[in-house]
């Protein structure tokens, strides 16, 4: 599904990402830790294209595809779908309205004709039920006046409208109540399916426990230093992240 | 962003699909602005005699004043002796039903999208068709008159109907107004006149469509809109123009008046040529567009779409002169590569109690230029007026403008006059999260200056959003990589 290669990447001439390396095949979930300004989110955002971000080593492919060559809205026309850690407003743009114009974009990426009015409206429904999102945060303009917690559902209801190959959740836990955190990791398990996989990043063991994934990963200064199961995230949980690091950095200072 | 603007300047191609030019026969007269020049004008037209002294009236006045410089606008000065003042596809003596136009003016009607067919058309709308100076053609003619409402074209209301012609024309916008109401009271050759009657909703869309077509020529046209009694009328006006090299003029009047508990909702989406790229060429749109709420309960409503024109000057205006009444303006104003616009309204409260409600948005996109211009005056008498106006800005790159002039001027201590307004970028964060959805910049930014002109878009009926919606997106090509 995704084969990311020695992945190094740029912001404003610093090198934030150095050398990634992660395999992800179909219906795999992966977690990736790690402290504060690791790496997480630019590692989200090189994979979704942003532009502000020059990678200057590495490659990746996605589903057989070298990604790196696709532009943004391709990517997402391919299956890949990011979840923002902090999504933004489009004031007087519909929700609903949004969301046709992205499944049809999709749709005609893929040679389909874009879908007929009751057929959207049957989807959405049938995706609200599973997202537990209500028609009335839908028909309000993209997440403006949104609270944290209704901005994330948001984009989990996207990501079920827009069914991906690779979901990317960035912190998409983060700023939710105990409630809203069930109901959203909820959704995602509904979304689990043998070849849809899922890339979760997260500070909290405690989505784990909602979301099993099959591997964790720890992410420091622009490399994953440590990779595991399940068992690696309650070990974070418990020592936090200096029984890593701490030796990373002695050998680095060697 | 960065890469979005070198985008922006590489793909500042021009989309203008109304350019094209209509071969047809024209009568035109020489070049040139004289007492004779008038005289030859109301000839042509055929016109009464009073009509002919009120035009050299205008054309005396007009001598004596000098061009305002106070817009936000800059052009070369204009030689008002190197323009046409009369210009007409050449046409059979009297047109008795629409099977005789021209076939080749039908088809370019066609091409705009405007179907004279009265069967094939859209079914409650009535068009007036102007190009050049005269009017064409007017749809639905028989079925409004059974009602008694009178829509035609302004020359046939001065021979058919020239007691309202007499009374209405230059008692809200008189000659003397300002320069360019002077010259078109002085060389004014075609527009369109409705006229409701008291107590008829008048059941259908009346719409005016404006075109220039030939070389070197002005257009002047004037409007006249009378609604008596509680009566309702919705009128829409739309215009293009070919693509020229050189700057052509249009400056239009346009009056309304509504009686009592009447109702006039005027919309405009003007798309005149808007010059290419280089800022070569295009339509100066100096216009003059005044209502009164003559009457108590009265309501007037101004929306325009302006997407063309190499400068735009223009500020319908609502006089609150009757108690309770209403005054609305609801506009949309985008301007690209070179484009100029100031534009914005006055809301004049005479009357107790009368509200006026202002909400512009202007979008600018390449080296454009974007002045909301606005006056909101309460008088002495004007007990309880209330005043809410919203100006709203979005800057599509960083080398447009955006300006905000709001004049306030209250003599009466119980106005209340509010005034809001914002600026605002396309935000890089915003178009990421549209791509990154699958949808493309372009279509992108479609999205987002729509959702920011919904308000206004709200405002149109409902076939006429539709199309603004489509005209706003064609515009915007090219002006975000
Ligand atoms: N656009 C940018 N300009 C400058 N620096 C940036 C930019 N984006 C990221 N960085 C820097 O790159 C580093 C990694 O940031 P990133 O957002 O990827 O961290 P993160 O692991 O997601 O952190 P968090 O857990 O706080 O979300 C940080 O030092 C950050 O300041
Ligand atoms: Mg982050």
């Amino acid at each position: 599904m995704l084969s990311i290669k020695n992945i190094h990447a740029n912001v404003e001439g610093k090198e934030i990402l150095k050398g990634i390396n992660l395999e992800i095949k179909p219906g795999e979930v992966h977690a990736i830790m790690g402290p504060n300004g690791s790496g997480k989110s630019t590692l989200a955002s090189v994979l979704a294209g942003r532009e502000e971000y020059e990678v200057t080593e590495g490659e990746v492919l996605f589903s057989g595809k070298d990604l790196l060559e696709l532009s943004i809205e391709d990517r997402a026309r391919e299956g890949l779908f990011l979840a923002f850690q902090y999504p933004v407003e489009i004031p007087g743009v519909s929700t609903t309205n949004f969301i046709k114009a992205a499944v049809n974009e999709k749709r005609k990426y893929q040679g389909l004709e874009p879908l007929d009015a009751v057929s959207f409206l049957k989807m959405m429904k049938e995706k609200m039920a599973m997202v537990e999102i209500g028609q009335s945060l839908l028909s309000r303009s993209i997440n403006e006046g949104f609270s944290g917690g209704e901005k994330k559902r948001n984009e989990i209801f996207q990501m079920a409208m827009l069914e991906p190959k690779l979901a990317i959740l960035d912190e998409t836990d983060s700023g939710l109540d105990i409630d809203a955190l069930r109901i959203v990791a909820n959704g995602i398990n509904k979304l689990r399916t043998p070849d849809r996989s899922i890339l979760l990043i997260t500070h909290y063991q405690r989505l784990l426990d909602y979301i099993q994934p099959d591997y964790v990963h720890v992410l420091y200064k622009g490399r994953i230093v440590k990779s595991g199961t399940k068992e690696l995230a309650l070990e974070l949980e418990e020592k936090g992240y200096d029984f890593i690091t701490e030796s990373i950095d002695q050998s680095a200072n060697v | 962003m960065k890469e979005d603007l070198n985008l922006l300047e590489q793909a500042a191609h021009n989309d203008y699909k109304y350019g094209f030019v209509t071969n047809i026969d024209t009568d035109t007269i020489p070049k040139g602005l004289s007492e004779a020049v008038i005289e030859l004008i109301s000839k042509k037209k055929n016109e009464p005699e009073w009509m002919l002294k009120w035009r050299l009236k205008a054309y005396a006045h007009w001598l004596k004043m000098e061009e305002p410089t106070w817009p936000n606008v800059k052009y070369p000065p204009i030689n008002y002796q190197d323009i046409i003042y009369y210009a007409a596809p050449k046409k059979k003596e009297q047109l008795n039903s629409l099977d005789e136009v021209d076939p080749e003016l039908l088809r370019t009607f066609e091409k705009l999208g405007i179907s004279l067919d009265e069967q094939k058309r859209l079914s409650g709308v009535a068009v007036d068709v102007v190009m050049d100076s005269v009017s064409i053609a007017t749809s639905f003619k028989e079925q409004l008159s059974e009602i008694g409402v009178i829509f035609c074209s302004i020359s046939e209301a001065i021979q058919q109907h020239p007691e309202l012609v007499k009374k209405y024309l230059g008692s809200v916008v008189p000659m003397t107004d300002n320069y360019f109401s002077a010259l078109n009271s002085a060389v004014f050759t075609d527009g369109s006149f409705c006229y409701i009657p008291k107590g008829v909703r008048c059941p259908m869309e009346l719409s005016t469509y404006f075109r220039i077509n030939a070389e070197n020529s002005g257009q002047f046209e004037r409007t006249l809109i009378i609604a008596e009694d509680e009566s309702y009328v919705s009128y829409l006006e739309g215009c293009t123009a070919p693509m020229r090299d050189e700057n052509q003029l249009h400056a239009a009047v346009v009056e309304l008046v509504a009686m009592e508990k009447a109702e006039i909702k005027y919309s405009t989406v003007q798309n005149w040529y808007p010059g290419d790229k280089n800022g070569q060429g295009g339509i100066y749109n100096f216009v003059t567009k005044r209502g009164i709420c003559a009457g108590n309960h009265s309501k007037i409503s101004w929306t325009q779409v302006e997407t063309g024109s190499a400068i735009t000057w223009k500020y319908p205006s609502v006089i609150l002169k009757g108690d309770y009444s209403i005054g609305e303006f609801y506009s949309v104003a985008f301007t690209n590569h070179h484009q100029q616009a100031d534009t914005g309204t006055k809301m004049i409260h005479l009357g107790k109690n009368t509200r006026s409600r202002i909400v512009a948005k202007g979008i600018s996109a390449g080296q454009s230029n974007n002045s909301y211009r606005g006056l909101v005056r309460a008088s002495k008498q004007a007990t309880n007026a209330r005043n809410y106006s919203q100006c709203d800005s979005l800057l599509l790159g960083d080398q447009c403008g955006a300006h905000t002039f709001p004049y306030i001027e209250v003599k009466n201590k119980t106005a209340i006059v509010e005034h809001e307004a914002t600026t605002s970028k396309i935000g890089e964060d915003q178009l990421f999260y549209c791509r990154q959805r699958g949808i493309d910049a372009e279509a992108a930014v479609a999205l987002i200056v729509n959702g920011f002109a919904k308000e206004v878009m709200n405002q149109l009926p409902m076939e006429f959003a539709i199309e603004a919606q489509k005209l706003l997106a064609i515009s915007m090509e090219g002006s975000v990589g």
